[in-house]
């Protein structure tokens, strides 16, 4: 019994000398939701490539739902994906895109419109494609990815173009099929997203995997931040060097001062300043989201 | 591999692909073979380049398909372009990735995309004899031309060689324009590259060397078409046409399913 939907071991993409994926190993278990994060150009959709069959590894192996990536037709008609944003035929109707894929991956045809009324399109079905805007294009992309009710999502930046309103109806939507059963492997760029609905996460950068694993598992590697701010500007040098004095590592953002310590250390911090005749004007103790473990550990803030 | 035809047929059904590509077949179907009548006096003559198709040739019992198989080469451009923009236009769209997602055997999308076209060009043939032959059959006795071995026995088998010979010289321009279509992936420069090639390069190489028109691939699938000609007889034109077309079509399914896609 198979219990990892995605599987990867050594997997790599060479273009000419450029390494575009290096040497990554993860595991998605099955049912689950995983985000897949990393700046852009760290290999995200290459790996979502090789995944589905679209290009070759140049080293290593993967497994779909427990079967090699080397045979995608064993797989795939239980896999859904929409890579690299919505691709649809301009001068056909929403409805008549899904037809062809419908009828090209031998689903019942019937689907087609459920699944158009799942994603809020059962009224623009017959509207040709490019009269659709950024947010309509990408609903139509989720509605095909759907179409084989499928064991395993892979959705590439599924939110782009969505309205804050269609953002959380595909949050729900993704966190409805999880509970269904489907597991959905997604990347996307809105991380505080991504916090919401994922269990698991796999973060890449330059190619290479910074973090495999739970979600909790990564939020527990951080420290949490103290955030003060001074009434003086000029003080905030001040409050880093106390921290650094203190051992510990502390930044200048956003006119305050980020400490990487303990919450129990926030008020030995205030005595500290105001010893130093430093007033503060916040001292707030902050626990790691997404967001920020992701800029410290991309290195791209 | 009948889920990928059903698929392929549904994209190329769609209205202004459909009707446009048939308006046109009707269109110069009916011009070709009119022009054979009306100019049948005229000192330029009532024939591609010059020629003069004369009453008497007319009314032998091939003389009803002459308008048909002189408007077979241009079938032919028209298949290239179609074949050409529908193969090219799933890199451009981006549109190869979800087929591939959906049907992962590269080999049943390709021969399951030609499928699908021949049975269009099918269509196209069908409607331009119709047409063509209907068209002949009116003016015929207007320019004094006799029809009675039009549809003699005769006439009828001419009528399904012709037939036959210009379903093999449109599937064959259909081939190079997908073999260009895979090759270019961008529909503007396959069509323009096939059709520069067929209408330009192809006739300035023959004026300046008349002997290439043994050779060039465009002038053997018109040949085809027609039956044969003077210079080249249907056979040559057959063997050489059929090479050309086939080792394309072998080169371009082998980078179809090796290449990667990654658009």
């Amino acid at each position: 019994m198979v219990n990892t939907a995605i599987s990867v071991s050594d997997l790599s993409k060479k273009y000419d000398d450029r390494l575009a994926v290096s040497h990554i190993n993860f595991e998605v278990p099955l049912g689950t939701v995983c985000g897949f994060v990393g700046p852009n150009g760290s290999g995200k959709t290459t790996t979502m490539r090789m995944l589905l069959g679209l290009i070759t590894p140049t080293t290593g192996q993967g497994h779909i739902l427990g079967e090699p990536i080397e045979h995608p037709e064993r797989y795939l008609s239980r896999v859904g994906a929409m890579i690299e944003g919505p691709a649809f035929y301009p001068a056909l109707s929403g409805h008549e895109n899904l037809m062809v894929l419908a009828r090209l991956g031998g689903f019942p045809v019937e689907r087609v419109q459920t699944l158009l009324e799942k994603v809020g399109l059962g009224e623009r079905g017959k509207s040709k494609y490019k009269t659709y805007s950024l947010g309509m294009k990408q609903r139509l992309g989720i509605a095909a990815a759907l179409l084989p009710e499928p064991k395993l999502l892979m959705l590439d930046e599924p939110t782009n173009g969505l309205d804050p309103e269609g953002i959380q109806e595909v949050r729900a939507l993704l966190r409805d099929l999880a509970n269904g059963g489907t597991t959905v492997f997604v990347s996307s760029h809105l991380l505080s997203e991504l916090e919401i609905i994922s269990d698991h996460i796999v973060m890449l950068r330059k190619g290479e995997i910074v973090f495999a694993g739970p979600i909790g598992e990564l939020m527990a590697q951080q420290q949490p931040t103290i955030i003060a701010k001074s009434l003086k500007k000029s003080d905030l040098k001040r409050i880093v060097k106390i921290a650094k004095d203190a051992g510990h590592h502390a930044v200048i953002r956003d006119d305050s001062v980020h400490v990487l310590a303990d919450m129990k250390w926030a008020p030995v911090l205030n005595e500290a300043a105001f010893d130093a005749g430093i007033t503060l004007a916040q001292l707030a103790p902050q626990l790691p989201n997404l967001e920020e473990t992701f800029f410290e550990m991309t290195g791209d803030k | 591999m009948f889920n990928v035809i059903r698929a392929e047929l549904r994209k190329l059904r769609r209205p202004t692909l459909f009707f446009g590509t048939m308006g046109a077949v009707v269109f110069f179907s009916g011009l070709f073979s009119a022009l054979l009548y009306l100019l049948i006096d005229s000192p330029q003559g009532n024939a591609d380049r010059g020629q003069v198709i004369s009453r008497e040739v007319l009314a032998l019992a091939s003389g009803g398909v002459q308008g048909f198989a002189n408007v077979g080469g241009f079938l032919g451009i028209i298949a290239l372009c179609v074949f050409a923009a529908q193969t090219a236009q799933e890199y451009t769209y981006g549109t190869l990735r979800n087929l591939l997602v959906r049907q992962p055997s590269r080999m049943k999308i390709l021969i399951g995309k030609l499928i699908s076209m021949i049975i269009f060009a099918l269509a196209m043939i069908t409607i331009s004899a119709i047409v063509s032959i209907g068209i002949s059959a009116i003016l015929a006795p207007t320019v004094d031309v006799s029809t009675d071995l039009w549809f003699s026995s005769a006439g009828i088998e001419y009528i399904y060689t012709t037939f036959v010979n210009v379903i093999i010289s449109v599937v064959g321009f259909g081939i190079i324009g997908m073999v260009l279509g895979l090759l270019l992936r961008s529909p503007i420069s396959a069509i323009s590259f096939g059709v520069l090639w067929l209408l330009i390069v192809e006739i300035l190489l023959i004026a300046v060397k008349n002997s290439l028109q043994l050779w060039l691939p465009g002038y053997q699938l018109s040949t085809i078409a027609s039956g044969g000609t003077v210079d080249v007889t249907y056979s040559h034109a057959l063997a050489v046409g059929g090479a050309y077309v086939a080792f394309g079509a072998i080169v371009a399914s082998i980078l179809f399913v090796r290449r990667d896609v990654a658009n």
